[in-house]
């Protein structure tokens, strides 16, 4: 034993001490790209040359004067609340199927995470295959089903591109979602339940004014997690069109790597990419407020 | 207003027999106690009279209704009460009580009306704004209960209600209860594993063990005639004194039994009151202000000294001083004592 006191003993050091590595992982691999990508987004430095010029507000300018960034600016609002609100309304159904008792339901729920398992990339090349121009089974299933008769070209049609992009979107977090809601399920006292069912409220009932706003806070969460997925994905749309046809389904990330790093434009594309932040921070508050607002002390 | 008819009910939950054979009869109007410990199956029992559990086997009847089928709980006309009060803490303490009425589709403004009144019985009229988390455990009780009166059920299901309550609490709020039930007169099933809110409630108790029914009867049927020595010494604080007796004019393998209350100082009795004396080894005197516990043991004559622990209530009354570590002369009424099967624990003539 010894006598006096040693690191162990100091929690304020042992404290600083176990902190330090996360701190610098965070500070060098989050806090210095986002402060340099700032500088860059004020600055007219391309990708050939270290050389770094002042250029102001202009690469600002010059972005909200093009309309292909604000219909990129659109299409991520979009993708974004239009994925959500599929994720929400899915994923709170399946956890309520997934809730039930029946034989296979551990596999069940472990078929449904299989999503979130998969690489982005993997995923939206399988995905390139069923939205397919030729070889869509989406096409062909309902055409040999006699549910359409003309042909749906997914990812040529700009309308049609952005419909595809979401049901990735959602396809992509809903795994995540559903686990987050049964979770939030599970959480909700038996007796609260019980009590309604005493009480006579039927299924819709018990869903809408009971479990539903018990739930609320946890849904915020897995939608905050939602939005941030997928405002900020590269993957699934750099596969999926490439931002096409003509430039009309960029999303803010793809655009950026378009502008910044294909296009050499690093100051540029840093402006593109900065534009999330605000967007971004917005609906994190918003989330954070509905979560605690709607917060209750279950007893 | 209706009885309840329960006939051979069983529940099995794979090999655990959770309710094992239950058959009850319970009157219009009346208040039953179903007293047992944890895993007693009592809850089990309540919970298949509400409807959300379904019996293995067995016929529940409410009313002339037959519910133990496909009668869900909400076609039954019961009304529930949770141990941990099962408000809805999203909504206001008028919007919980409002919410059967809600679910029945009464109209808006008779809705209005019985909530109100209901708040009124239970007076919480000044927290109907207030959500539960701003309520203390008391308040909550009776918002529970309030939920539960307003739909009118013909019967009454409380599942331990007074159990999350301080013990200060608990006895103004069994009272309240007491008295509330004998004004609306509605038929009451009350689960709790206390037996002091048993017998303090109960029209009649039914005593439970391992999802089998001990003994039914009124508090005073149940505590100074236990049918066996789990009754015995399941009801009643401190239980029931039991003494193997190696008396030579009982039957071999008889056990006597006698409450702690009847075991007093032979020079309490007079001479003309027929006692069975003891001899009584004092072991420690607890001083509780209405009443002295004495712990000892019985001593007989030739016989090896007993390690049955033995306990004697004496009542402030009897200021006779008990020396610790002496021997003393008790005595037990005979007409106070009890005599069981030492193998079956069932109750025997003398």
């Amino acid at each position: 034993m010894t006598p006096h006191r040693t690191i162990a003993d100091r929690e304020d050091v042992l404290g600083a001490l176990m902190l330090a590595p996360s701190l610098g992982y965070v500070i060098l691999l989050v806090g210095v790209p986002f402060v340099f990508a700032i500088l860059l987004s004020f600055s007219d430095a391309t990708a050939g040359s270290l050389h770094f010029g002042w250029a102001g507000l202009r690469n600002y300018a010059a972005i909200l004067g093009d309309p292909i960034f604000l219909r990129a600016l659109k299409n991520s609002a979009i993708v974004t609340v239009g994925s959500q609100v599929l994720v929400v309304v899915l994923a709170t159904a399946a956890a309520q199927v997934l809730r039930a008792t029946f034989r296979g339901k551990r596999f069940a729920r472990f078929v449904l995470l299989l999503p979130w398992a998969v690489p982005v990339s993997l995923a939206a090349i399988a995905w390139t295959w069923i939205f397919d121009s030729t070889f869509s089974v989406i096409n062909w299933t309902l055409k040999a089903t006699g549910l359409m008769h003309g042909w749906l070209y997914w990812l040529g049609d700009p309308t049609l591109a952005l419909l595809a992009i979401i049901i990735v979107q959602a396809w992509r977090i809903f795994p995540f979602a559903t686990v987050i809601v049964l979770a939030g399920l599970a959480s909700i006292p038996q007796e609260i339940v019980e009590a309604a069912i005493v009480d006579g409220a039927g299924f819709w009932r018990r869903l809408i004014q009971v479990e539903l706003p018990l739930l609320m806070p946890v849904v915020a969460v897995a939608v905050l997690f939602g939005v941030v997925y997928t405002a900020t994905d590269l993957g699934v749309v750099y596969i999926l069109t490439g931002g096409g046809p003509a430039n009309t389904t960029h999303v803010l990330p793809t655009l950026a790597f378009q502008r910044g790093i294909l296009g050499a434009d690093l100051g540029q594309g840093a402006a593109i990419a900065v534009f999330l932040l605000p967007f971004l921070i917005v609906v994190a508050v918003a989330m954070l407020r509905l979560a605690r607002h709607t917060e209750v002390g279950a007893r | 207003m209706a009885g309840i008819e329960i006939r051979n009910l069983r529940k099995h939950f794979g090999d655990l027999h959770a309710v094992d054979g239950v058959s009850l009869s319970i009157r219009d109007g009346e208040f039953l106690v179903l007293l047992g410990s944890s895993g007693s199956g009592k809850t089990t029992l309540l919970r298949m009279i509400a409807g959300l559990e379904r019996p293995t086997s067995g016929e529940i009847h409410i009313g002339d209704q037959r519910v133990d089928g496909d009668v869900p709980p909400r076609a039954r006309g019961i009304a529930m009460v949770f141990q941990s009060y099962a408000l809805y803490p999203h909504r206001t303490v008028f919007q919980n009580i409002a919410f059967p009425l809600e679910a029945a589709r009464v109209p808006r403004k008779q809705i209005d009306e019985k909530v109100r009144w209901a708040a009124e019985l239970f007076s919480i009229s000044r927290y109907l704004d207030r959500y539960p988390r701003q309520l203390s455990g008391g308040e909550r009780q009776r918002v529970a209960l309030c939920r539960a009166l307003v739909r009118d059920p013909k019967v009454f299901l409380l599942d331990e209600p007074l159990a999350n309550l301080d013990a200060k609490l608990r006895n103004t709020a069994r009272d309240d209860l007491k008295r509330f039930q004998r004004q609306i007169q509605t038929t009451t099933v009350y689960v709790t594993h206390d037996q002091v809110e048993a017998m303090g409630l109960g029209d009649r108790i039914v005593v439970m063990e391992h999802g089998k029914v001990r003994q039914v009867g009124t508090p005073q049927e149940v505590y100074e005639d236990p049918v066996d020595t789990f009754v015995a010494t399941f009801v009643g604080q401190p239980p029931m004194n039991l003494l193997e007796g190696r008396d030579p004019s009982l039957p071999p393998r008889t056990v006597v039994g006698f409450r702690p209350e009847h075991f007093l100082p032979k020079s309490v009795f007079g001479p003309a009151d027929d006692t069975r004396p003891f001899r009584f080894a004092v072991r420690r005197v607890e001083y509780l202000g209405s009443d002295r516990y004495v712990y000892g043991s019985v001593v007989e004559p030739g016989a090896p000294p007993s390690d049955v622990t033995v306990i004697a209530k004496l009542p402030a009354t009897i200021t006779l001083s008990i020396p610790e570590g002496e021997t003393h002369e008790f005595a037990v009424p005979r007409r106070a004592l009890r005599y069981f099967d030492a193998d079956t624990g069932l109750k025997r003539a003398p």
